[in-house]
């Protein structure tokens, strides 16, 4: 079943076309890389999918609603992962998760049960009432997936999600993806390290130049092969 | 599914009073200019007792807006600067419920360096500061000041001279507060009877300021 479907997607900031014309559709709990160098447009179809920029032309349905006219039905099904944390530094991670579950309009018991729940997995119960002016570049990009999937959100977006982690964190961010991937959610998953390629990922879709480069199943060997003849931004 | 109104700017303002609490940036900083401003018109004015007279509701005044520009600065960039304001966008909530949960918050911290000021202002200027009068004109141009000051600076803490910009494109459009605070006050104080005349103009502007800020923000937010 379709969850996403986009059709002749194209964004242009100011003279500067971003992406040109794409056209892909992605099935519900699938778990897809997004692959491609700097520049190649990565962020800015991230942006769009999750409701947070507009297109220039072409149309994104997710889960049968249309973007931006339909945004706010949209937004709950949605968790994304941005390349900054996007967290209150003078807060707590409880306090931060506990914030994020009002805006998503969770009540209380479940809030805390849900909260207490993802800071498990990520790692951060001990440190779950500490200030998160406190944690590492590590700690933040955990607590910025657990609050992303607080609300359980169909879809999850993830935006360079592995940059600036060490080896340790990058294998809980792993096991993360995992149970996101076998609670059913669907994933999307920005990197332009061949490496970084998550196990769970079944289709790469590479984009060069604004452009579908590429859109099949995930092989090491054949995105190193794509990156390598890709031009550079 | 979209979050009731009334939750979220709760929220809001109950994240941004418990983040200032913690960190204190916004109210120690809005806190010292006031003292700081007020003491130094204190020490221009001070031989002059009539011109001091004359010109203390024009102190508070501007005290006040200078004093509530850096709070706003300083409060849109909390959410600007680790993309706080993308993970608000994304939440299933209206953008009015933003703008409001954030004009409130504005307008508490504000509202708490006024009344820290007119006791203060009591004593350095010796006129009697603490009226009721005087503070509901303090509040309700507060008020005003801060939602006009929260939709300027969401739009203008994405440029790289936020500090500069908020001013140049604030200032001139609260010019009608200004204006209309400082007559009120000043009828206040000085017992004019046209005072209340120009208490009702600020309420009306204010109401009017309101009521377009409301419309616009979510213009303002989306890209």
């Amino acid at each position: 079943m379709t969850i996403i479907q986009v059709e002749y997607l194209s964004k242009t900031f100011g003279l500067l076309p971003a992406l040109r014309g794409l056209d892909f559709s992605v099935e519900r709990g699938e778990s897809v890389l997004l692959f491609g160098a700097n520049g190649s447009g990565k962020s800015t179809l991230l942006r769009l999918l999750s409701g947070l920029s507009k297109p220039t032309a072409g149309s994104i349905r997710i889960g049968g609603w249309e973007l931006p006219r339909e945004a706010m039905a949209v937004r709950a099904q949605i968790g994304l992962v941005a390349h900054r944390p996007l967290l209150y530094e003078n807060l707590t991670a409880t306090e931060n998760l506990d914030f994020f579950g009002k805006l998503y309009g969770i009540k209380a018991d479940e809030r805390e049960a849900r909260g207490d729940e993802l800071l498990r997995q990520a790692g951060l119960d001990r440190r779950a009432h500490t200030l998160v002016r406190t944690f590492s570049r590590g700690m933040k990009q955990r607590l910025s997936i657990a609050r992303a999937l607080l609300h359980q959100p169909d879809i999850l977006l993830l935006d360079e999600p592995y940059s600036g982690l060490d080896q340790a964190a990058c294998e809980l961010l792993d096991e993360l993806l995992a149970g996101a991937k076998h609670a059913g959610r669907t994933v999307i998953l920005s990197t332009h390290q061949v490496a970084r390629a998550p196990k769970t990922a079944e289709r790469a879709l590479v984009l060069s130049g604004g452009k579908i480069a590429f859109d099949g199943p995930c092989d090491r060997g054949r995105l190193a092969e794509l990156n390598r003849d890709a031009p550079k931004a | 599914m979209t979050t009731p109104f009334l939750k979220c700017v709760l929220a809001i303002v109950a994240k941004d009073l418990r983040a200032e609490m913690r960190s204190r940036e916004l109210l120690s900083v809005m806190a010292l200019f006031a003292l700081l401003s007020i003491l130094v018109f204190s020490f221009a004015l001070e031989l002059d007792r009539a011109a001091r007279a004359e010109a203390v509701s024009g102190v508070l005044w501007v005290t006040l807006i200078f004093a509530s520009l850096l709070g706003l600065n300083r409060s849109l960039a909390q959410e600007s600067d680790q993309g706080n304001l993308d993970a608000l966008l994304l939440a299933p909530v209206s953008r009015s419920a933003i703008f409001v949960g954030k004009f409130a918050g504005n307008s508490i911290f504000t509202g708490i360096v006024g009344l820290l000021l007119l006791p203060l202002m009591t004593v350095l200027y010796s006129m009697q500061m603490l009226d009721i009068r005087v503070i509901f004109t303090t509040l309700v141009g507060i008020v005003g000041f801060c939602s006009i000051g929260t939709l300027l600076a969401t739009m203008t803490v994405h440029t790289r001279a936020r500090e500069a910009l908020l001013p140049i494109a604030l200032l001139p459009v609260a010019l009608p507060f200004l204006l209309t605070a400082v007559r009120a006050t000043k009828g206040v104080l000085n017992g004019a009877p046209d005072w209340q005349v120009w208490l009702q103009l600020l309420a009306g502007i204010t109401v009017i300021y309101v009521a377009l800020c409301l419309l616009l923000y979510g213009f303002v937010v989306e890209e």
